[in-house]
Parts: structure tokens; C-alpha cells; sequence
């Protein structure tokens, strides 16, 4: 096995499917020569040829346009959105068109297409790099909304998107690109999508989350044991469909629960998996479910990002008070 | 079922040379600063002709320190502008202070001499609530970071012009990247729709970060766009900066006449990476190709063209440079002097009159700041 970073293993993950399915087809701003600005496509366009990896002209909506096009001739296209802020440019290529195919044809055909994109806080981008917009994105079902947050999870989950016949959004938080390397298995394995991951074990209480805030919840963790507290931290690598199985079995084990999101707090996953627990599960509380989240603001770029970003400390924070109650 | 080919409706060759050949490059300046157009002489004084210099001069120096400001982390995100000062200086030294511009992320030089102080531009370079804050009778646009989105509301502007019968145009910026996205056909179309006085101009770079622009379209030149948003077009040497100059003047003329937008495209280049996050050009431009088009610089052409005529020396050239680095010195003092951006100043100005829900938020970063 090898040592990869997060973005090493999403390289990884493409060549094993452009080698696997000659449907596969990688495309997008400077993907090619240029092997994509965060490099995740590096070396594919001279291993597998310019039919294969391509760039494509400066338009988010022609990139999703084309993609719907190459699924209706029977390729699976991969085609990267720069940055995820730029997600309005596509919108209606993704939740107008490609979400409603299945819809639109009676079950008949799909959009088997994986949409990647970089996102996420704490790198010092400019406006409309950074925005969390996965609660956006969730709203349209037809779509899957993946979101890994280690090496590992991120290659496993990228092929399991990839095959998926359905179109899926996968977003890669770019703090987490090359923050530490991690084991992962040369060649083909999958991680289903929409099963979550329990990171850690714990009694006490359920810290739900996904993406960066993931390692942010497991330094609060470690953090609240030193005190006492036992706490679980699931990981739900999916936030559509989210996999309430796993999430309702620990909170009825732990009684007690947060959910942590960097996205703002208004709307969102985590308003979500609040509602679902609090149908499923309220008799097995013993706490309110509290949220950890961003302020209702548009993303500071990035002077007061540091301030305005969800951290370990919020985390312990909220933890305590639900732990308290 | 027809079985024989039929003769072609269709000279496709020729109707495409036939737009192609509307588009040659207008040059007033030559590469030795000698003049190759004298018919196409803009109409500037020799004073007016120092100061575009002195602007170009200013403003490469401004690059520079830019570039190792942001290396020092003193500044935040930076496009590089050197290479392209004949576009970006001379299309706004031809506009009006009524006139409006809507830069791209990269055309922080045009809106700083139309009026934004220095200071806050790197504030806003910094992500600073006070870098957008424009003082009013200042006729810019914070520059646009999603790609194309500032030509669709340049008709805009323009169209509140005309709505309201000022006689000023609205100038935009895009790159030859920027000429794909569907806001660029709808920016040209609204405003040839509604005959608004826009002014749009694409910098032609040759390069989209990494792509060139070969592969960015198939037609010969960007100009031509122009013609199916029924709108003129022309493309100009864009590193010649009288033929920029005199290219938006008679575009401005026009406007407010008018006699409807213009599309110009400039042919330039830009000597550094697309940002300062992390491009590096060599993996996709060669020395050659780099070389090639320095030796067209626009600051050397017109400084042998000034001195020419005896309205430039050394001297006057090393006055620009100490003045840019005090001037730049003392921006920057003062863009260090704004108070730190806290959470609670957003939510001051995320809403006119903060809702509830935000209030509430409000209470507790305000309690958290004060600690």
C-alpha cells in the first residue's frame, strides 16, 4: 500500500476508472497539460490521451451541458468544476437537467455523471472559492452529494461515484487536499455512497458531521475524553441521501447528540439530520440536538475567516452544553 | 430518402473568410515606437501623452511590488498585470470620469485610475469589508471574480445611462477565457438589443490560465464575435497604446451618440502566472513564445516613441518609479491601518436592517470579540 494525500488518491481513483471503462471520459478548465489547478488530474492526459482528458473552453454551463450530451451517447463523463463557486454557472445543467433525466424519460435513462469540484475554507481564496453550498445541492433530489474527508474514503468513494448511474456532486474540501497522507490500497476497491463512516467510538454522545469539520469533531473528541466524556463522531461521507441507519443507532446508544457543518447555519445538511433524528429518535434523547455551524453571512474572504469558521473549540462547546443539559 | 448529395447551399469557406477578412489588427505604434497609422493618430496633447507614460510606468512598478507583497503575505489574492498595461491604462485614460467600468479580477489598475484609492484596493486584494467601499464619484465596480458576469450587467449600466439620458458609457473587461461563457454573448446582445452605450473590450492574452486560445474557439479571431450580436467590432494591437486609445475614444464617441456598443478585442500578453496562487506558466508556455511577445512591450515602444519627440528621458522615468514606490508605501500604511475585519462587521452588512436570527448570532460573536 501506498502513502497518499487526499488529492493523490482522487488522481488515483480516475486512472483506475479511465483504465477500467473506456466510457469514462475526464474534462474541464486546464485539466489537461495543465493537470487541473490543485494538479488532481496530473499525468492522466499524457497516460490517456487527449480523447480521453480533455480541457474544455472557459464555461461552467457548456462543461454540464456537455457532460448531460456525452451521458445521453453512453459515456460517463467526469468533468471538473474549477472551484464549487462557480457552481451557479451550471446550475441548471446539474439540478435542471441532468437531476431530472431519469424524470424526463420515464426511468428510462440516466446521467451516470460525477460533477468533482474543490471547496471549503481556511486556504485564503477569494470570493466564491470557498462557499459550502452541499445544503444547496442536496435540495434537488436525482442527485448525490459525496463529500470524503481522508485519502482513504476519497479514492474508495470517487469510483464508487464514478460507477454510480446516477449523477452525483463530489466535493473536495481543499484544506484536506494535502493536509497528511494516509494508507490507501494500490489499484480498485469502493466505499458505498450513502453510508457513513463511525470514525470513533463513544457512549456519551453523537457528533455528526462530514468534510473538514470531521477532523475538526475528532480533536474535540480527543479533547472531551481528557474530561470524561465518551464521544462518537460519524462521518457521513454522503449528505445525500444521508444514512440515517447509522446515525439513529448512535444516538439511541449515546442519547444525546450535535451536529457540526462549516456551512452557515441557516438551512443546510445539519438542519437536516437534526429533523430526521428528532422523527426518529426523540425518545432516546436526553438533550436537545444542538448545530455547530458557520455565522449567516456570505463567506469572508479571508480576512475573518479564521474567526468565522467552525472550529474544535465551537465543537466543545456545543458538545458540553448538550452533555450538560 | 435523399440518395444523391445535393449541390451545397452553403460556401461555408467563404462566408467565414468573409467575416474573418473584416478583422485586421489596427497598430498606430510599431514595436520601434515609430508610427505606422498616421490617419488613425489619436488627438492627444503632449502633456496627455506623458501622463498614459507616466500611468504605465506607475503601473508596472505596482505590479512588482504587488507580486512581493503577496509573497511577503502582505497582500492577499493578485492577478499580475505586467504585459498588459496598453490594454488596461490606455481603454480607461479614453473614457470620461461620468464613464462606468466593470473590471474583471484582474483590471484593478483601470479602476484605481478611474478614482478607487490604492489603499483600498488592497484592502480589497486582503478580503477588507472597506476595500469595496467605493468613495462616491467614483463610476466603478468591484472587480468580478465569476468570469463574464460583469458583460451582462455592463448592458445594464449602460441601459441606466440611456434610461436616464447621461451622456457616459459603461467600459467592461474580460479575457479571451471570458469570451466562451454564455454572460459574454448575452452582456453584447442585451446591449445591441436595447442600443446601450457599452463599450466591451476582451484582452486576448492567448492564454485561459493554462489554455490557449486555439482551443478556446474556433473562430480566427475574437472580434468577430461581435458580429452576431449585430454590434461593431474591431481588434486593436493591444500592447500599442494609442491604437487602444484611439480604438475606445471612437468607441465612446459612438455610444454616446447613439450609435450603439462596441466589442474590442486587444491582443496582449501577460508576462506573469494567472494568479499568485500557485500557477506556473512554464507548464504551459514556452520561453520562445514568452520572448517573443516582450519584445512588443508596450512601456518600450512608447518611451522610444516619446523620446522621440523629446517628451521623455531617464530622469523623468526614475520621478514615476520613486513617486509609485512612496505613493505605494503610504497605501499600503493605510490599508494596514484598517481595523481588523471581525464576524460581527459582516453581519452588520449582510441585510439592511439585520433579521432575528442574525441578531441572535450577533449577540454571540459579539461577546466572543470583546473577550
Amino acid at each position: 500500500m501506498a502513502q497518499m494525500t487526499m488529492i493523490q488518491a482522487i488522481t488515483d481513483a480516475m486512472r483506475v476508472e479511465l483504465k477500467n471503462d473506456p466510457n469514462v471520459l475526464v474534462f474541464g478548465e486546464d485539466v489537461g497539460v495543465n493537470g487541473g489547478v490543485f494538479r488532481a488530474t496530473e499525468g492522466l492526459q499524457n497516460e490517456f490521451g487527449e480523447d480521453r482528458v480533455f480541457d474544455t473552453p472557459l464555461a461552467e454551463s457548456g462543461i454540464g451541458g456537455l457532460a448531460v450530451g456525452l451521458a445521453l451517447q453512453g459515456f460517463r463523463p467526469v468533468p471538473e468544476i474549477q472551484f464549487f463557486g462557480f457552481v451557479y454557472e451550471v446550475m441548471d445543467s446539474i439540478s435542471g437537467q441532468a437531476a431530472r433525466l431519469r424524470f424526463r424519460t420515464g426511468g428510462k435513462f440516466s446521467a451516470p455523471i460525477t460533477f468533482r469540484s474543490p471547496f471549503g475554507g481556511g486556504v485564503h481564496t477569494p470570493d466564491m472559492h470557498a462557499d459550502s453550498l452541499e445544503g444547496l445541492m442536496a435540495q434537488q433530489p436525482g442527485v448525490k452529494v459525496v463529500i470524503p474527508s481522508t485519502p482513504y474514503d476519497a479514492k474508495g468513494l470517487l469510483i464508487s461515484s464514478i460507477r454510480d448511474n446516477d449523477p452525483v456532486i463530489f466535493l473536495e474540501h481543499m484544506k484536506l487536499y494535502r493536509s497528511f497522507r494516509q494508507e490507501v490500497p494500490e489499484g480498485e476497491y469502493t466505499i458505498p455512497l450513502g453510508k457513513a463512516d463511525v470514525k470513533r467510538e463513544g457512549t456519551d454522545i453523537s457528533i455528526v458531521t462530514y468534510g473538514a469539520m470531521v477532523h475538526e469533531s475528532l480533536k474535540a473528541a480527543e479533547e472531551l475524553a481528557k474530561e470524561g466524556f465518551s464521544a462518537e463522531v460519524i462521518d457521513l461521507r454522503t449528505v445525500s441521501p444521508i444514512d440515517i441507519e447509522t446515525i439513529i443507532a448512535s444516538v439511541e446508544k449515546t442519547g444525546r447528540a450535535i451536529v457540526v457543518q462549516e456551512a452557515q447555519k441557516q438551512a443546510g445538511i445539519a438542519a437536516n439530520v437534526v429533523a430526521e433524528i428528532n422523527d426518529r429518535a426523540i425518545l432516546s434523547l436526553d438533550a436537545p440536538v444542538l448545530r455547530v455551524a458557520a455565522p449567516d453571512t456570505i463567506y469572508p474572504f479571508p480576512q475573518a475567516e479564521a474567526a468565522w469558521l467552525p472550529n474544535y473549540k465551537d465543537v466543545i462547546e456545543t458538545a458540553k452544553k448538550v452533555l450538560t443539559f | 430518402m435523399a440518395s444523391k448529395t445535393q449541390n451545397a447551399q452553403l460556401d461555408a469557406k467563404k462566408v467565414l473568410k468573409a467575416v474573418e477578412d473584416q478583422f485586421t489588427t489596427l497598430q498606430i505604434l510599431n514595436e520601434e515606437g515609430e508610427v505606422v497609422n498616421e490617419a488613425a493618430m489619436p488627438d492627444l496633447s503632449d502633456e496627455q501623452l506623458q501622463e498614459l507614460m507616466r500611468r504605465m510606468v506607475y503601473t508596472r512598478i505596482l505590479d512588482q511590488r504587488s507580486i512581493s507583497l503577496n509573497r511577503q503575505g502582505r497582500l492577499g489574492f493578485y492577478a499580475p498585470t505586467a504585459g498588459q498595461e496598453a490594454s488596461q491604462l490606455a481603454s480607461q485614460f479614453a473614457l470620461e470620469k461620468e464613464d462606468f467600468i466593470l473590471p474583471g479580477y484582474r483590471d484593478v489598475p483601470p479602476i484605481v485610475w478611474h478614482g478607487l484609492p490604492l489603499y483600498q484596493a488592497f484592502l480589497w486584494s486582503r478580503g477588507h469589508l472597506a476595500g469595496g467601499q467605493i468613495p462616491d464619484g467614483v463610476n466603478v465596480a468591484i472587480p468580478q471574480i465569476i468570469i463574464g458576469a460583469q458583460y451582462v450587467q455592463t448592458a445594464g449600466v449602460a441601459l441606466g445611462f440611456k434610461k436616464r439620458g447621461i451622456k457616459a458609457v459603461a467600459l467592461t473587461y474580460t479575457g479571451d477565457g471570458g469570451t466562451s461563457q454564455g454572460d459574454f454573448y448575452e452582456g453584447m446582445n442585451f446591449a445591441g438589443a436595447y442600443n446601450a452605450p457599452a463599450i466591451f473590450i476582451a484582452q486576448n492574452n492567448r492564454f485561459a490560465i493554462s489554455t490557449p486560445v486555439e482551443k478556446q474557439t474556433a473562430a480566427k479571431t475574437l472580434a468577430q464575435k461581435a458580429v452576431a450580436a449585430g454590434i461593431a467590432g474591431i481588434q486593436v494591437d493591444g500592447m500599442d497604446p494609442l491604437a487602444v486609445y484611439a480604438a475606445v475614444r471612437d468607441a465612446r464617441e459612438r455610444a454616446i451618440n447613439g450609435e450603439g456598443p462596441t466589442f474590442i478585442e486587444t491582443l496582449t500578453y501577460r508576462y506573469g502566472p494567472h494568479t499568485m496562487a500557485g500557477d506556473d506558466p512554464t507548464r504551459y508556455r514556452t520561453a520562445e513564445l514568452d520572448n517573443e511577445w516582450e519584445k512588443k512591450d508596450p512601456l518600450v515602444r512608447f518611451r522610444k516613441f516619446l523620446e522621440k519627440k523629446g517628451l521623455w528621458n531617464e530622469e523623468k522615468e526614475n520621478e514615476v518609479i520613486e513617486q509609485a514606490k512612496e505613493e505605494i508605501k503610504d497605501a499600503l500604511k493605510q490599508a494596514d491601518a484598517a481595523p481588523k475585519q471581525k464576524v460581527t462587521d459582516l453581519m452588520n452588512i449582510t441585510y439592511t436592517d439585520m433579521p432575528d436570527s442574525l441578531k441572535e448570532q450577533y449577540e454571540i460573536y459579539s461577546a466572543k470579540e470583546s473577550k
